[in-house]
């Protein structure tokens, strides 16, 4: 392609899907045509996301002061781009100044994020370079059980969603008998509003890598697996291309810079079933079975991938181990609150102006999230609700909007943080709509073990159906909250358990929208129009 | 578990599915062969046979079955269990449209009445033209940038009705390549 001079200008357009979903591609095809036409050497590099969506494709140049960024630029912009002489920094319409000192960055605390959209994806140097494999590092000087110590002290809690201690865990492997354990990474981020596991794996694929193999290391794993869900066909990819380089640098493989041990990674692909994020589902996937919960006990720590002791953690989680092992585990334990320690990469999504990656300490609240990151709405009305957690998480309304972004603090509003996704609605939203897709997705998604959960998500549908039409009710209303208690206390796992948070704070939160007395005409026409 | 004794091999012969073609049956008899042996196959080999012939076959399942010593019973429900796995053959290009609530809060519910009234189908259903097979899809990842959809895959961001529309008729143009 272009011959990179060794004064060439470096020109950064992000490679993420979401970036190339709005014609990333289309503008890194332009600029390099464009840079020909002038003559003028550019070395174009596609990083990660910065994770400010709403401007990709976000361009970015380095200039002595840092990188300058621009967007979102499409290949229409690009001879006006170079007209002003865009590659020095110079300014322009789309110019937002230093990337640095965009306040939705400069107030962010990234520090699992640290990486993602400043280096090259492939580029096994630039991880190198931007403090990557510190962490293994400091790992191959460790004991097992110092690893794991350290793990637990940071605080580091599981963000998948579940929130469980992942020392604790990793204890657990460590001191269960046999010689063949595994590490699995759950990358099945199937969560409506979460992208944060997709992103990272994208945009810094070797700290994932770089985390499952210290935690091969602190439990005596030699083989890992990670997880991935189809629909993320570019981190596939990425990762394919990742863990080939570090195997080629003997960062994997049978002698870990040269340390005599051994840590093996593969990648699998789903096949498109939520419940497959649930870890003794996606347990049973990667041995090539249905998706079928398994009953607890036994714990996957002791009897996991095919009956051997097994880590299971989110991507998040793994990837958060690489940073407390660098800079020790009283650095990373410094942020956050309560016993919610750390970061949490957080998604504003939904009808949100500024939609993004947002990595801060536990503690900040929903509204600054919403407002002073976010923007407000895409659509300029007033928000009226947001989702936190994913299709299982509750819906909350304004009042709540204080709420600080803690594990605890939610689930005392009878919430949960989940993956840390937030989904934006604005007050054309009709909540009893929402009530009912949530049970809609609980029958589709469900893998059909228990009884709750397969039928009374079903039931659950029709109930909502006749309350909403008005058919007696308040009877309708009495069954549905009988309904979901008999999910919340008898489902195998969260999906059955946690569907009835959706459904319930809508209805808690927004009684007036469950009353539509046209609502069993409206009904009736959408059948007749769809099976006509 | 792992203290069970192996599954005893009982050989049986397999008839050759008379609606597989010889092709087809090749490369999934070549699928088999060259994943069989792997920890937990049975997902990757789905993933193989649907990556080579654009679906997986009823027909491919005894093949299946045999190359792993399972019963039919164990490899169609593990098969008819995954949304993914398509048992037909797909138009030239597989929509994958977003149904979830980040792109339920922009629109998707809209989009959805569009795609399908302007295609003339309903979810898992192909064109007459077999240009295009449009399917439902729980969430892609893309929830700042909804509402958002997957051509074969390419996410695909921001999809208004006017943008859905033009990518259908790039996808038709571009669809005498075809994908097989």
């Amino acid at each position: 392609m272009n011959t990179v001079l060794p004064n060439a200008v470096k020109v950064y357009v992000p490679r993420d899907a979401a970036a190339r979903g709005v014609g990333a591609d289309d503008t890194a095809q332009a600029i390099l045509a464009e840079a020909r036409r002038r003559n003028i050497g550019i070395d174009l590099v596609r990083n990660g996301s910065r994770g400010l969506l709403w401007l990709e494709p976000f361009v970015e140049v380095a200039t002595v002061a840092g990188r300058v960024a621009y967007g979102p630029v499409t290949p229409f912009d690009v001879p006006s781009l170079f007209d002003a002489n865009f590659i020095h920094g110079r300014p322009h319409p789309l110019a937002h100044g230093r990337t640095e000192e965009l306040p939705y960055l400069k107030n962010q605390e990234r520090l699992t994020f640290a990486r993602v959209g400043l280096t090259d994806p492939r580029s096994i140097a630039d991880y190198l370079e931007y403090g990557g494999y510190r962490g293994l590092n400091a790992a191959l000087q460790m004991e097992p059980a110092a690893i794991v110590a350290s793990v637990t002290a940071s605080g580091l809690r599981g963000r998948g969603g579940a929130a469980f201690p992942a020392g604790i865990k990793w204890k657990t492997v460590l001191g269960a008998p046999g010689i063949q354990k595994y590490i699995v990474c759950n990358a099945d981020e199937g969560d409506s509003g979460t992208f944060s596991d997709r992103m990272l794996m994208e945009g810094d694929p070797f700290v994932l890598i770089e985390g499952m193999t210290i935690a091969g290391l602190a439990t005596g794993a030699t083989a890992g697996y990670i997880y991935l869900r189809w629909e993320y066909p570019d981190a596939k990819i990425a990762l394919d291309a990742a863990i080939a380089a570090a195997y080629a640098d003997h960062y994997l493989g049978e002698n870990i810079r040269g340390s005599g041990q051994r840590f093996d990674l593969e990648v699998r692909l789903g096949g498109g079933a939520y419940i497959c994020g649930e870890e003794t589902s996606l347990l049973e996937s990667l041995e090539g079975k249905r998706g079928q919960v398994r009953f607890k006990p036994p714990l996957p720590a002791l009897q996991g991938l095919f009956g051997k002791p097994t880590v299971i953690n989110n991507v998040i989680t793994l990837a958060s181990v690489p940073i407390i092992l660098d800079r020790g585990a009283d650095y990373y334990q410094h942020f956050g609150m309560g016993r919610s320690r750390g970061t949490l990469p957080i998604q504003l999504t939904g009808n949100i102006k500024h939609g993004g990656l947002v990595e801060r300490a536990f503690g900040v609240t929903l509204r600054e999230l919403l407002y002073d990151y976010g923007g407000g709405s895409l659509s300029g009305r007033p928000i009226r609700a947001v989702q936190v957690g994913g299709p299982l998480g509750a819906y909350l309304p304004e009042s709540q909007f204080d709420t600080k972004l803690d594990y605890e603090a939610f689930a005392e509003i009878k919430g949960m943080l989940g993956h840390g996704g937030i989904v934006v609605f604005d007050d054309s939203v009709d909540m009893a709509a929402q009530a009912r897709y949530a049970m809609e997705f609980c029958a589709v998604e469900s893998c059909g073990k228990c009884t709750p959960c397969r039928i009374g998500s079903t039931r659950g549908v029709e109930v909502i159906d006749r309350l909403i039409a008005g058919d007696n009710a308040a009877k309708q209303e009495t069954i549905l909250r009988d309904l979901c208690e008999t999910l919340t206390y008898g489902s195998l796992c969260a999906l059955g358990g946690l569907t009835p948070y959706p459904v319930l704070s809508a209805l808690n939160h927004f009684p007036e929208d469950f009353v539509k007395p046209d609502y069993q005409t409206q009904l009736s026409n959408d059948k007749a129009r769809t099976s006509a | 578990m792992s203290s069970k004794p192996p599954r005893r091999v009982i050989p049986i012969k397999v008839e050759p599915p008379s609606s597989l073609s010889a092709a087809d049956r090749a490369a999934v008899l070549d699928v088999c062969a060259r994943l069989k042996d792997i920890p937990g196959a049975l997902l990757p080999i789905f993933h193989a046979v649907q990556e080579s012939l654009g679906y997986v076959p009823k027909d491919s399942v005894p093949l299946i079955a045999y190359a792993l010593n399972l019963s039919l019973a164990e490899v169609h429900g593990c098969l008819s269990f995954y949304h993914y796995f398509r048992k037909e053959p797909p138009g030239r290009h597989v929509v994958h449209l977003c149904r979830a609530e980040a792109c339920q809060a922009v629109g998707a519910v809209e989009l959805e009445a569009h795609a399908k009234g302007s295609l003339g189908i309903d979810f898992h259903g192909t064109t007459p033209d077999g240009a295009i097979s449009l399917e439902p899809v729980y969430c892609l990842g893309n929830c700042a940038l909804g509402p958002s959809m997957m051509i074969d895959d390419d996410l695909k961001g921001r999809v208004s009705p006017q943008r859905f529309d033009a990518l259908m008729s790039a996808c038709r143009s571009a669809a005498v390549e075809g994908r097989h």
